[in-house]
């Protein structure tokens, strides 16, 4: 009974060290809707950016003779119908191809809608920390955001309009002035929500014992928001990031259904879809695919929110 | 059992005599209930002394009255008064400087009063009240006095001469107000007398039981209008809102609505509703001209606020005639008529189109010659860069800022222009601007006709009635909309021509037709064909839709398209 325990350990099996993102990723792809979304949404955004580069069609250019083209599937239901392989998705009652004009308007939808949503989430983010973090700032930002809150979109891009149209037009030109005045316009209006969200996140965080501890050894301000509290919270940033890229979106494209924003003869969705509530009855299809386009990014990135919100999250990630 | 049957049938007679009655047009007054009508465009007051617009122009036309309206030929008919004053019958002095107007006998206001000259001179006093905005104030240019010879003879005394006396008191835009009514709201004060602008006692077949502003009208018929049996509705329910295309849509297909106003709408549109079957489409041509008015003055941002778009500035290229005929003739009148407007308009090189005497034979427009601006354009120095815009040895680039009001039909005629203009080298950027700020009127707006702030804008315009004068002595020098004017005035190119206001004056002061009609077409031409300052591109019908149970209706373009609302009635099927 003197010899020593002879039994072999066990050799320590010693995990590879995951990548955190490894398991995001693991988890994101078992939500099926937010994976149908992002395929989507890779699919939307290629053809709206490389699209053009295939199908060297100018979206402007009218053929007055070659109107109302149907689109080609019509040859299934109507053997009659007006159709043409050189328009494949048929012409508007000015003959301008509308293929080459949903590609066009996507690049501005899609442009408007990240660029709002980039703005709004940067501008939430940066005011829901600081008055989370710092009590003194806390009543006055947020009875400011309250203030924003209560500001009505529409009449504001009205006044922005008609304020700064003019110098803005002159230094960048009538369509880039325009698209800086939407963006703004868009992302000063919609940063609220996240900051309110950040704010409540910010203030549960700052007690925690990780904190408490950070702070003892003397950490600043500017490191503890950095380094502690601003990736425990960047999980409902990014589920707010793709809820605003949705609500950019239709804001723009409710925007210019009204017949408000961009010039007439510079595409958008929703542009498009006003042009085409005239002839909705003849010409459906006119109004199916932009909508379709909308409708369907906007759902695709709810749903990559939904799944990102289920991946960023460690408890369902079952860690 | 006998007995009930008998009293069932008599009964069931009873019922069915009237319905018989009802198939003539006569019958007793607000025998066919309910009219439904809509105008796209709200309205916001039913005081047309108060509003230049249309749409308050022609609700107001079932309330209140003139002496004297046109009817659907372009004639005076009279209304209020009991004949067209002329010189053959005494009624206008033989020096041209008096008219006289004989009222109706017996006339009374919708609350039972009567109506007597006092009301008529009444009318005129509170348009032209000191300190009063008046938005008719034309219509009374040029008189002097108005007075009561008796009860019901009004005498009007202009300052001078004044071959065409059918101004004041004539058409919808200046109706007879009643004096009891308005006779505290003279001046500054006329704004703030709500009730009396929203629901005006009158003489017309219909009263305003509520008033919603820029939104429903109810309106019942009037107890006490001139001819017995009319109108042939109780009831008016005057919708306002939506847009063309919905209140077409309302008439035509779904036969919610009975009659729709203005429907600026494609060709293609409006025949795949009349497909819908429940009603008609009406066009008639009055004098209404769609144009492209050239500014004149330079409307660039980098000027300074209040010098900015006034005669301070000319237009850097604009002043030159030689590029304005390019931009004209670069124009394929005929397509924008094909896309936009078929059947409901013309292509047209004048701004007078009618009536006959008056237009010119200027038809020079009417065929696109690309070659020819391109041919001016070199002429007048400006050479492809390398963009292929235009730009002359000073470095003046050929780059239009061009606007108009937000309507399909408008985007369309726009972007075929800017195509146009592209091939001759021509850099156009399009702006719409929404139809109630572009034609509000609102001085602090930079965005309204008036202020200009572009290049090129298109429009509709037109002159009531059928003499053109007041129509051309708005390009006089002065008369442009500038800061000190509140932006308002109707020389909207701000023209100023020495020779052109001569004409202007010697116009007025002629009387024979034949002089009149040939001095109108010279100033017609100045003004187009020869300096191409304001570019005709369509003579535009007015276009509304009635329901087919919709009876009696009689598309006027000169006057109210309301105006002869006492003569609808319902048609039973």
């Amino acid at each position: 009974m003197t010899d020593t325990a002879t039994q072999e350990l066990a050799p320590l099996k010693v995990e590879k060290p995951r990548n955190q993102w490894l398991d995001v990723w693991d988890q994101f792809k078992s939500h099926k809707g937010a994976m149908a979304g992002l395929i989507f949404l890779i699919f939307i955004t290629l053809f709206c950016a490389f699209g053009p580069l295939l199908w060297n069609v100018d979206p402007g250019k009218l053929d007055v003779r070659n109107k109302d083209v149907r689109p080609i599937y019509m040859l299934l239901f109507d053997g009659e119908a007006k159709v043409n392989w050189a328009n494949p998705m048929g012409t508007d009652n000015l003959g301008r191809d509308i293929m080459a004009n949903i590609m066009q308007g996507g690049r501005i939808s899609l442009a408007v809608g990240w660029t709002a949503m980039i703005l709004a989430v940067l501008l939430g983010t940066l005011i829901g920390v600081l008055a989370g973090y710092f009590r003194r700032l806390d009543g006055l930002l947020m009875r400011f955001t309250d203030l924003v809150l209560s500001l009505p979109l529409l009449p504001l891009l009205l006044v922005m309009m008609l304020l700064f149209r003019d110098p803005l037009r002159a230094t960048f030109g009538p369509e880039n002035g325009i698209f800086i005045l939407i963006v703004v316009g868009i992302g000063i209006t919609s940063w609220m929500q996240t900051a309110r969200i950040v704010r409540g996140d910010v203030m549960a965080l700052k007690e925690r014992e990780f904190v408490l501890a950070a702070r003892s050894i003397g950490t600043p301000p500017r490191r503890m928001i950095t380094r502690h509290i601003l990736p425990n919270v960047m999980s409902p940033i990014m589920v707010s990031a793709t809820l605003g890229l949705a609500t950019a979106i239709i804001t723009e494209s409710a925007l210019s259904f009204l017949g408000l924003g961009f010039p007439s003869d510079f595409p958008t969705w929703g542009k498009i879809l006003f042009d085409s509530v005239d002839r909705m009855t003849a010409f459906p299809e006119r109004v199916i695919w932009p909508g379709l386009a909308i409708s369907l990014t906007v759902l695709a990135v709810n749903y990559i929110g939904d799944g990102l919100r289920d991946a960023l999250d460690p408890r369902i990630r079952g860690l | 059992m006998k007995l009930k049957t008998a009293l069932m049938g008599a009964v069931a007679g009873m019922i069915l005599a009237p319905m018989a009655y009802a198939d003539g047009h006569v019958g007793e007054r607000g025998r066919d209930g309910n009219v439904n009508i809509i105008y796209w465009q709200a309205v916001s007051t039913m005081n047309p002394y108060l509003s230049g617009g249309t749409k308050e122009i022609e609700a107001a036309s079932l309330v209140i009255e003139p002496l004297a309206r046109y009817d659907a030929g372009g004639t005076l008919v009279p209304f209020l008064a009991t004949e067209v004053p002329t010189i053959a019958n005494g009624g206008v002095s033989e020096d041209l400087t008096t008219i006289t107007w004989q009222l109706k006998p017996d006339l009374l206001w919708s609350d039972g009063t009567a109506v007597t000259a006092a009301d008529v001179i009444f009318t005129w006093q509170y348009c032209t009240a000191e300190g009063g905005g008046c938005a008719q104030a034309a219509k009374f240019e040029g008189v002097e006095s108005v007075e009561a010879l008796d009860d019901l003879t009004i005498k009007i005394t202009f300052e001078g001469p004044k071959p065409y006396p059918y101004n004041a008191f004539v058409g919808g835009q200046s109706p007879i107000i009643q004096a009891a009514q308005f006779a505290d709201c003279l001046g500054p004060k006329a704004p703030e007398c709500t009730d009396a602008n929203f629901n005006p006692i009158g003489t017309g077949p219909f009263t305003v039981t509520n008033f919603l502003t820029n939104d429903v009208i109810s309106l019942a018929a009037n107890e006490n209008y001139r001819e017995p049996g009319k109108p042939a509705f109780a009831t008016v329910n005057f919708k306002g809102g939506g847009d063309a295309a919905s209140a077409g849509r309302s008439v035509l297909e779904t036969g919610e609505f009975d009659y729709a106003w203005n429907l600026q709408l494609a060709p293609d549109v409006i025949s795949a509703m009349m497909a819908g079957g429940q009603g008609e489409v009406l066009s008639a041509f009055g004098t209404n001209i769609e144009r492209l008015e050239m500014n004149l003055t330079d409307p660039s941002p980098s000027l300074p606020e209040g010098e900015r778009a006034t005669v301070m500035h000319p237009h850097p290229f604009l002043t030159d005639g030689r590029v304005r005929k390019a931009l004209s003739i670069a124009i394929d009148r005929q397509i924008l008529v094909d896309v936009g407007y078929g059947p409901a308009g013309q292509p047209n090189c004048n701004l007078v189109p009618a009536p006959a005497l008056y237009a010119s034979d200027n038809t020079e427009c009417l065929t696109q010659n690309i070659p020819g601006a391109i041919a001016l354009l070199e002429e007048a120095g400006f050479m492809p860069g390398p963009d292929g815009i235009r730009v002359n040895a000073d470095g003046v680039r050929l780059s239009v800022l061009f606007q108009t009001s937000t309507n399909a039909v408008r985007q369309d005629v726009q972007a075929l222009i800017k195509a146009d203009w592209e091939q001759i080298g021509v850099e156009t950027e399009l702006r719409n601007i929404d139809a109630g700020v572009f034609f509000g009127g609102d001085p602090g707006s930079p965005d309204t006709f008036q202020r200009f702030y572009a290049d090129v804008e298109m429009y509709t315009n037109n002159f009531e009635g059928n003499d053109p004068q007041a129509y051309l002595a708005a390009y006089k020098c002065g008369n442009e909309p500038r800061p000190e004017s509140q932006w308002q005035g109707e020389n909207i190119n701000r023209v100023c021509d020495a020779g052109y206001d001569a004409m202007i004056a010697e116009y007025a002061a002629t009387s024979d037709p034949a002089a009149r009609a040939a001095l109108a077409i010279k100033m017609n031409d100045f003004l187009t064909k020869d300096n191409n300052i304001i570019v005709p591109l369509i003579y535009r019908g007015r276009v509304s839709a009635r329901s087919n149970t919709l009876g009696g209706v009689e598309l006027n373009s000169w006057d109210s398209e309301l105006w002869n609302i006492a003569d609808w009635y319902r048609i039973s099927n």
